[in-house]
């Protein structure tokens, strides 16, 4: 015990001293989850737009009032030519132009137009501004005429998440991505190291048992992690109001099985490589893209080629980020997630046995 | 009475026979250089006595331990020092002393004691709080020397350990090598000086994984009708048909 007490402290020394790693892997979370939560965003807000009201009545000020008024838009002026409205979209002043037809209100009854212009150069943006902006101006045309509407109208409620928040599905996403990739490569650059500086070797001629070894390096970045999962669940919470409806023990938990996983997986790296770069280049390249590509992070599993969805299950992140929405966002508890959780603690026995075998190898 | 025994051991990478049935003896307290130029063999040799490599055939006893069935006693009674690590660089002096205490499990009583006592015969008391880093090559090769020997063990195994250090340091390195045996501790050492080949009480010269010359500097001159150990070297190094 007090050989494993020595080791521990050496290995807290290495990090503290190391001050810019520590703070490095302490801010890159928060910046992280930033820039996810600001500005890679899909949604909407805010949107500059121009009026050409070739009607004006009150029923397109209404319209036009309603649109200002929501959190995506905001009105930047009333135009008189479509000219006019060419130039801004030139000049980058707006994204969408809303043009009422003079007989606006006169064919009221039959079936009247608005025209929406939008610059598709972004044709994502471009598809969401009007799918928003009909909506809007939708709900208030219908307002006052109950039309006796033949057909199915669909009511759409939006379970979980009615506000369709981004921040609702990277979160769980980023902390995926963040947690497997700060563990695994501190751990595995961290063993790495002491082989390439030689002091493997002494330590293995030592009666140092090597479980000692690799348990002392787990340990602070488990911490480390316990850190990360903290700070990006309070920013998460309350910055991006992002809800976690479910046990938060429960999700601190899931969490830190999770990153235990990551650090057995640079564990199994570092018997892999035999220089720090290359423990970095596995841990930040190896496992970064299938993270973000397959894990269910970006781009659903169902609508991936069969073969693809098969290797995305072996993927660690794509099981903790399931687990992670259904706590944290449905406020599932732990019987519903129990496949994952199991599905997590059996990759991360299985690591743990590759490594230790590998490990052994090493030493002769 | 002998405290390393080797049998025609041997280690086979493959094809290559890195180590060739070497055999021979080291007497308790004494210090053995073993000699060889690079690519001889003599770093496998030793990475097998110091349970980092096993053997392929043959066996060897370390403090009177199989190396192969007995790995856990061998290593509490073995010190371990390389040209490579001395030291971790950003713990201080006082930090590394006690990790590797820590490592032997030292009691906190005894590793105030030994960390006092090697302080004050490296003159380096006030170097305590120091990190190692900002130490010289020799300064933490002495210190690294030092603390391979601080659980008093039997043998203790020293990796070309003077790599790179100017001559005095040198001499200094091996005052404390001497202060070492005198408290009965073996000194197995692996070197490219041939002038520390004569400060040792008897060297093996390896050739092509084999022991070609085993004996007493002085003895070893006598037979190969020279004056230094350069010659009795280079006439054996000759004959090596594997090169680097």
């Amino acid at each position: 015990m007090k050989q494993f007490q020595s080791f521990l402290k050496k290995e807290f020394y290495h990090i503290f001293r190391d001050s810019r790693t520590t703070i490095t892997m302490m801010v890159i979370p928060i910046v992280l989850v930033i820039l996810f939560g600001y500005a890679i965003t899909t949604e909407i807000k805010s949107t500059r737009f121009v009026v050409f009201d070739q009607s004006k009545n009150s029923t397109t000020q209404r319209i036009i009032d309603r649109l200002a008024a929501s959190e995506y838009f905001v009105i930047y002026k009333q135009v008189s030519s479509y000219e006019e409205i060419e130039t801004l979209f030139r000049k980058n002043k707006i994204r969408m132009a809303i043009v009422f037809p003079p007989d606006f209100e006169e064919n009221r009854q039959t079936g009247t137009e608005v025209q929406l212009l939008t610059d598709a150069s972004d044709p994502n943006e471009a598809t969401s501004l009007v799918e928003y902006a009909t909506t809007i101006i939708n709900t208030e045309l219908t307002k006052d005429y109950i039309v006796s509407s033949v057909g199915i109208k669909p009511v759409v409620r939006l379970l979980y998440n009615p506000q369709m928040k981004d921040a609702y599905n990277f979160v769980p996403g980023v902390m995926g991505m963040i947690l497997i990739l700060i563990c695994s490569i501190m751990t595995s650059v961290g063993i790495v190291r002491e082989k390439e500086y030689g002091s493997m070797e002494v330590l293995l001629v030592s009666p140092l048992k090597p479980v000692y070894i690799i348990l002392a390096k787990a340990t602070p970045y488990l911490l480390i992690s316990l850190v990360n999962i903290l700070t990006i669940l309070s920013l998460a919470y309350f910055l991006l109001d992002v809800p976690i409806k479910g046990s938060l023990f429960l999700v601190i938990m899931l969490s830190l099985l999770y990153a235990l996983l990551a650090l057995t997986l640079g564990l199994f790296v570092s018997t892999i490589a035999k220089t720090q770069q290359a423990a970095m280049l596995i841990c930040g390249i190896a496992l970064m893209l299938p993270i973000i590509l397959l894990s269910g992070m970006m781009f659903p599993v169902e609508n991936m080629p069969w073969i693809l969805q098969q290797l995305s299950n072996l993927i660690p992140a794509r099981w903790y980020i399931v687990a992670l929405r259904d706590v944290m966002i449905k406020g599932l508890g732990v019987t519903e997630i129990l496949p994952e959780i199991s599905i997590l603690v059996v990759m991360t026995l299985v690591l743990i046995v590759l490594s230790v075998k590998r490990f052994k190898v090493r030493l002769e | 009475m002998n405290v390393i025994e080797v049998r025609e051991l041997t280690k086979k990478f493959g094809d290559f026979t890195a180590v060739d049935k070497i055999s021979f003896e080291v007497k308790e307290g004494e210090i053995f250089g073993f000699l060889g130029a690079n690519g001889a063999g003599k770093t496998t040799a030793m990475r097998i006595l110091c349970g980092l490599s096993k053997p392929t055939s043959g066996e060897a006893k370390v403090a009177g331990y199989d190396i192969y069935k007995q790995a856990e006693p061998v290593k509490q009674h073995i010190g371990y020092m390389s040209q490579k690590f001395s030291l971790y660089g950003n713990l201080k002096v006082w930090e590394n002393i006690r990790l590797f205490g820590g490592i032997y499990g030292l009691s906190d009583k005894q590793l105030k004691e030994k960390t006092d006592r090697m302080l004050a015969v490296l003159h380096m008391e006030d170097k305590r709080d120091t990190l190692v880093d900002s130490l010289p090559l020799g300064w933490k090769q002495k210190l690294a020397f030092s603390v391979a020997i601080l659980h008093d063990p039997r043998i203790v195994f020293l990796d070309e350990p003077t790599g790179g250090v100017d001559p005095v340091t040198r001499r200094q390195f091996w005052e404390l090598i001497y202060q070492a045996a005198r408290r009965g501790i073996t000194v197995f050492v692996t070197t490219h000086y041939m002038d520390e080949a004569e400060y040792c009480d008897r060297v093996s010269i390896m050739v092509d994984g084999r022991v070609d010359a085993l004996d007493s500097p002085s003895a070893l001159k006598k037979q190969f009708n020279t004056t230094t150990m350069n010659d009795v070297f280079y006439s054996l190094a000759r004959k090596a048909g594997r090169g680097e």
